[in-house]
């Protein structure tokens, strides 16, 4: 979501008057954007939004607390090194609305490491595009693995090659000794690649 | 039957732990930051651990439908080990995080000076925080500790209606009972309270603030104690409201003192949890 897109989705929340607070306090002091940020979860709320449920008011407003704050790249990094889950994915979120450059590399590639199927998610986002392409085809069949939709992935398509449909084809061969079905969405991406390549 | 275990040791559990608490009845858990058997010896060990408690264990625990919150704090134990006294800096951050419910375990191991001091300051960091705080009592001269804890609580000018005081048993209940604290029972296979012992309890002194937990850990312990304790209690005459009180309302009244115990959407226990096995990942 874009930055607009995101304060457009917050007007039914009952506590923006507390972020739009919480926003010039960070403009203004930026030291006190951990504590702001953390408590952003609990004051703005966890439930789903109404036009887009994948997203929280306390999700959308860390993001626009981060797009507030001066001098940003320490500040980011180091949000998400002490980070809660939320936190961090609220800065994996951020991340491609952010003037870093390639300074979010290593919390995408943390964020892949772990099991948790939010995050991997979050990291295959728009700013996977500074991800190399091996981290990249690690990632997606990390998500077929782990049943995270492949719909999540940012520039599927664009991205698919020759070599993660060979990854792809292998863990098909795995999962057929092993009795188990691989994800409709892995077969038909699978049949996509061979197709372009045919073409 | 709906069960919250105020004080359990998920990291030391397994995968089955989950299911069958899940089966029996227990939806929440939280889980104090404590010792893990091994000593530790320096602060980075102690951010993984934290870490740990406010990322990976509550998801782990979200396949299982049980809602997972956390306590955090400089156990006494280690308290005593000078390396591990930075913990103490590293505690306002983690203070902050929205699954924080409560600073604890605090209190005392052997009773001494460093442990005072961390005790102290950490009381300290409840009121600011606004946070409940979650006592241990000791296991050896435990009366005489139990009194100490008492003073110290006390003197912090922390309001006692958020502070519990745990493991308690027949000898140190009577010492709690009337400054205004929370009584804490840890219920286990042999050693601290038993289910029947922890019935006579209840029959004596009521069921007002009163927290029954497992405290299961890496030791010799069982995660359905709390759920026995139950069972222990209807058998004996007590009300299924009763049970629900003591296992699941005051506990959640406790916690909620926070401002951060979230339990919304939170699934009833199925006996065929279809997300009961644990997604490991790409390796």
């Amino acid at each position: 979501m874009r930055a607009d897109e995101l304060r457009g989705a917050l007007p039914g929340v009952p506590e923006k008057e507390w972020l739009s607070d919480a926003e010039a306090r960070v403009r203004t002091d930026p030291d006190q954007l951990p504590a702001l940020f953390a408590r952003a979860g609990r004051k703005l709320g966890r439930q789903p939004l109404a036009d887009r449920p994948d997203w929280t008011p306390g999700l959308a407003g860390r993001v626009l607390l981060l797009l507030a704050v001066p001098h940003k790249d320490d500040r980011v990094l180091d949000l998400y090194w002490h980070g809660d889950t939320g936190e961090r994915l609220a800065v994996l979120h951020a991340l491609a609305l952010l003037p870093i450059g390639d300074a979010g590399v290593p919390l995408v590639e943390d964020a892949l490491r772990t099991n948790d199927t939010r995050l991997v998610a979050a990291a295959l986002g728009p700013y996977a595009r500074h991800l190399s392409p091996a981290t990249w085809r690690q990632g997606v069949v990390k998500c077929v693995f782990m049943g995270v939709p492949l719909s999540r992935v940012d520039r599927l398509d664009e991205r698919a090659d020759a070599e993660l449909a060979a990854m792809l084809t292998g863990l098909a061969q795995e999962r057929a000794a092993a009795g188990r079905r691989m994800p409709a969405d892995a077969t038909a991406l699978l049949n996509r690649i061979q197709q372009k390549q045919e073409d | 039957m709906r069960v919250f275990d105020p004080h359990i040791h998920m990291t030391s559990r397994t995968t089955d732990d989950y299911r069958r608490m899940a089966d029996a009845g227990v939806r929440a858990v939280v889980e104090p930051a404590f010792w893990l058997g091994q000593p530790r010896t320096n602060p980075g060990s102690f951010a993984d651990y934290f870490d740990s408690l406010l990322g990976w264990e509550p998801y782990r625990a979200s396949q299982f439908g049980v809602r997972h919150h956390a306590t955090i704090a400089l156990n006494p134990k280690e308290a005593n080990d000078p390396r591990c006294r930075p913990v103490l800096d590293l505690l306002p951050r983690y203070l902050d995080k929205d699954g924080v419910v409560a600073v604890g375990e605090v209190g005392y191991d052997s009773m001494t000076p460093a442990e005072d001091e961390a005790f102290g300051t950490q009381l300290a960091l409840a009121r600011e925080f606004e946070l409940p705080a979650l006592v241990h009592t000791p296991h050896r001269d435990k009366a005489a500790g139990t009194r100490r804890t008492l003073d110290v609580i006390a003197e912090s000018g922390i309001d006692p209606g958020r502070v519990a005081v745990d493991h308690l048993n027949e000898v140190t209940v009577g010492l709690v009972r009337d400054t205004g604290c929370w009584l804490g029972f840890s219920i286990y296979p042999e050693t601290k309270m038993s289910p029947p012992r922890m019935v006579e309890i209840l029959q004596r002194y009521g069921t007002e603030r009163v927290l029954v937990n497992s405290a299961a850990d890496w030791g010799h312990s069982d995660p359905l104690l709390t759920v026995a304790t139950g069972e222990a209690m209807l058998a004996a005459g007590f009300t299924a409201d009763d049970v629900d009180l003591v296992l699941w309302r005051n506990p959640v009244a406790f916690y909620a003192q926070s401002g951060r115990l979230d339990l919304s959407d939170l699934p009833a226990p199925e006996p065929s949890y279809a997300g009961s096995s644990l997604a490991r990942g790409g390796s």
